[in-house]
C-alpha cells in the first residue's frame, strides 16, 4: 500500500471544519501543541512503514 | 560508608636506569578498560606494561550501570561474580512525568542466563577489582603507577616519553593501547580530535550516602514536582550509596553548581528529607563524539579516548569493555606473530559499535533536553500524550540501556535458525547442566554442535550439545539441529544446519583475517 494522495475525505468540508473546531479558543501555542499530539496520534495510526516517509516528504515538499 | 581509597604503590620503573626492551604492548591508563584489556591479553599469555597518571581507583561512582554483556565479559576476565555479589541486581526502570509514570521497561524477563541484566556498582569498586585480578599476573601485567606519559613519537611502533617522581624514561612498544579516558592526552598528542555534537545541556551528578528504602530500580522524572521544568534520575549503588542526577540547563554555572551549598538544597527537594550524607559531586556536558578511526599506526583507541556519549544509557563504560572484548584477542594474537591486518577489523566493528550507542544517545539527549521549537513542541507532546494512551509510551525516551551491537559479519548463516544468534551477535546463554553454556565459549574459537555431532577439524575446539528447552529457542527455533562457530570473544561467526568440514575451515579461517 503506498500513501493516498488522492481525495479519501467522505466529507472533506466537515473534515476541515473539524479540524479547525478543534482549535477553537486556543492560544497560538496551544495549537501548536495540539497539531503536535495529533501528528502523533496519526503518526501511530499510519504506522512507520513507507507511507510515512511519503507522507514526511510531502508535507516537506509542499511549501 | 564512605569509600576507602588507599593508594597503590609507586615503584621506580626501570627505564629510569637502563633502556627498557620494547614492549609488545603499552597500555596507557589503569581504569576499567585498561586494566580490563591488560587481563584479557594476559589471559592468552601476552604481557603488557600498564602506566597511569595517578595513584588511585576512581574519583567518585562514575560509571555504575554494567550491562549483562559486560558482566560476562568481566566474568570471563574473572571478576564477574565478585561484581555480582556487590552490586545492586536490577532490570525495571520506571520513568514519571511529573507524578505518573508514564514508561517501565523491564530489560531481562526471560530467564535462564548466568549474568542479570544490570548490576549497579560504582567504579571504584570495578578498578579495585581489576587491579587485585590484574596483580595475579605479575609475570605478565607490569602496573605502574604515577607514570605520566608526555610524548608519544609514531614510526612502525611506538616511543613514548613518560614522567615520573623520579625523573623521565623512555619506553618502545609495538603497540599502544590509549585507554586514558575521554580527556585523552594520548589523542592530544597526535593531534587527533573527535567528531560529532556537543549539546548544550548540563546535569548535576551526585552520589549520596542515606538510609532509604527505594527498590532496586532506575528511576527517571521528566519535569518532577521537586526539580521544576527539569528532569532527575535516582538509582540505588551499594552500601546505601544512590547516584542523582539532576538537569541543570545549558545557562547553569558548573563551578557554583558543584558547591555544596547549592547542591544539598535541590538533593533535600529530590528525596524529601535532610538526612543524608554527600560523597561526590560533579557536573557534566552532554557530548556524542568520536574518532573517525580508532587505530593509527601503532596507536590504538579503546573506550572514551575513542568515542564519548551522554550518559543515561550507560553506553560509556560497557561500550568500552565491550571495546576490549573485539580488541583483546586480534591484539594478542598479533603480539604473538599473527598479520596485524586484524586490527583493521577491530576498528570497523567498534566504529559500528560507537555509532550505534552515538544515534541511541544522541536520540535521549534530544528528547531529554529538546532544542526550542519543533524538538522541543513534539517532547512535551509525547508526555501529555503517554498518560493518555499506550502507543505514546515506546517514544518516552529516557536512555536506552547498553545492549551489545551485532557486527556486520558475513560469514556463513542459515536464516531459518533464530534471528538472536545470527553472525555477528553475542552467543546467546543457557543453563546447561551443572553450568552455563556462556562459561564453555570464549577465549578461543569454539564448534558448537546441537543435536548431532561436530565435524572433526584439527586444532578447533568443540562442543556437542543435546537440545534443551533453552537451546532449541535460543539456538535452534524450528530445526532439530545446528552448527554454530562462535569467535574467541563468544561472537557468532558463522552457523549452518549441516555443515561439511571444509566449510567450516574456511569459516574459521576467516576469524583470523581482516574480512
Amino acid at each position: 500500500m503506498s500513501l493516498i494522495t488522492t481525495p479519501n475525505l467522505r466529507d472533506p468540508d466537515a473534515a476541515y471544519a473539524a479540524l479547525l473546531a478543534a482549535h477553537k479558543g486556543l492560544g497560538d501555542a496551544e495549537s501548536q501543541a495540539l497539531n503536535a499530539r495529533l501528528v502523533l496520534i496519526l503518526m501511530n495510526h499510519l504506522g512507520d512503514g513507507p507511507e510515512f516517509a511519503d507522507a514526511l516528504k510531502l508535507a516537506r515538499d509542499a511549501r | 560508608m564512605p569509600y576507602d581509597y588507599r593508594p597503590f604503590p609507586y615503584v621506580a620503573p626501570p627505564g629510569l636506569t637502563a633502556p627498557e626492551p620494547r614492549h609488545k604492548v603499552v597500555i596507557v591508563g589503569a581504569g576499567p578498560i585498561g586494566l580490563a584489556l591488560a587481563i584479557d591479553l594476559a589471559q592468552y599469555g601476552v604481557a603488557s606494561v600498564v602506566l597511569d597518571d595517578n595513584n588511585v581507583v576512581s574519583i567518585g561512582s562514575r560509571a555504575i550501570c554494567w550491562s549483562k554483556r559486560s558482566l560476562e565479559i568481566l566474568d570471563r576476565l574473572g571478576v564477574g561474580q565478585k561484581c555480582v555479589d556487590k552490586g545492586v541486581i536490577w532490570k525495571v526502570g520506571r520513568t514519571l512525568h511529573r507524578e505518573d509514570e508514564v514508561w517501565t521497561f523491564d530489560l531481562q524477563p526471560d530467564p535462564g542466563h548466568k549474568m542479570p541484566a544490570f548490576v549497579n556498582l560504582q567504579q571504584y569498586y570495578v578498578e579495585e577489582y581489576l587491579v587485585a585480578r590484574a596483580m595475579e599476573f605479575p609475570d605478565l601485567i607490569d602496573l605502574r603507577w604515577k607514570n605520566r606519559v608526555t610524548g608519544v613519537e609514531r614510526s612502525d611502533h611506538a616511543t613514548l616519553t613518560v614522567a615520573t617522581p623520579d625523573g623521565t624514561y623512555r619506553l618502545e612498544a609495538d603497540h599502544l593501547v590509549a585507554c586514558d579516558g575521554a580527556r585523552s592526552e594520548i589523542r592530544g598528542m597526535l593531534g587527533l580530535d573527535f567528531d560529532g555534537e556537543l549539546f548544550e545541556e548540563r546535569f548535576l551528578i551526585a552520589d549520596i550516602e542515606m538510609t532509604g528504602d527505594f527498590p532496586s530500580e532506575r528511576r527517571f522524572w521528566f519535569e518532577p514536582t521537586f526539580h521544576a521544568g527539569q528532569s532527575a534520575l535516582l538509582h540505588k549503588q551499594p552500601d546505601n550509596i544512590y547516584r542523582i542526577d539532576l538537569q541543570l540547563g545549558w545557562d547553569a554555572d558548573p563551578e557554583a553548581e558543584r558547591q555544596p551549598e547549592r547542591v544539598i538544597p535541590r538533593i533535600e527537594k529530590a528525596v524529601g528529607h535532610t538526612d543524608f550524607r554527600l560523597d561526590w559531586v560533579s557536573v557534566y556536558t552532554f557530548q556524542c563524539r568520536r574518532l573517525a578511526q580508532f587505530v593509527h599506526g601503532p596507536v590504538i583507541f579503546c573506550g572514551d579516548s575513542a568515542h564519548v556519549v551522554s550518559p543515561f544509557g550507560a553506553r560509556g563504560g560497557n561500550g568500552g569493555l565491550q571495546d576490549v572484548d573485539a580488541l583483546g584477542w586480534r591484539l594478542a594474537a598479533v603480539a604473538q606473530g599473527a598479520d596485524a591486518a586484524v586490527l583493521n577489523a577491530y576498528d570497523r566493528e567498534r566504529q559500528h559499535g560507537a555509532d550505534e550507542n552515538l544515534m541511541n544517545s544522541s536520540r535521549t539527549t534530544r528528547f531529554m533536553s529538546p532544542a526550542p521549537g519543533a524538538e522541543r513542541l513534539f517532547r512535551d507532546a509525547v508526555l501529555a500524550l503517554a498518560g493518555k494512551a499506550s502507543f505514546a509510551r515506546p517514544l518516552v525516551n529516557s536512555g536506552r540501556l547498553s545492549r551489545p551491537c551485532v557486527y556486520p559479519l558475513a560469514g556463513p548463516d542459515d536464516p531459518a535458525l533464530p534471528v538472536e544468534a545470527r553472525p555477528g551477535a553475542v552467543a546467546p546463554d543457557a543453563p546447561l547442566a551443572g553450568g552455563w553454556l556462556i562459561d564453555r565459549l570464549g577465549r578461543e574459537p569454539v564448534l558448537l554442535a546441537i543435536g548431532q555431532p561436530a565435524p572433526k577439524l584439527p586444532g578447533l575446539k568443540v562442543l556437542e550439545l543435546s537440545v534443551t528447552p533453552k537451546l532449541q529457542a535460543r539456538y535452534l527455533g524450528k530445526a532439530t539441529q545446528a552448527i554454530y562457530l562462535i569467535r574467541p570473544d563468544q561472537i557468532v561467526a558463522a552457523r549452518w544446519m549441516a555443515a561439511t568440514p571444509e566449510a567450516i575451515a574456511t569459516a574459521a579461517a576467516a576469524i583470523w583475517r581482516d574480512a
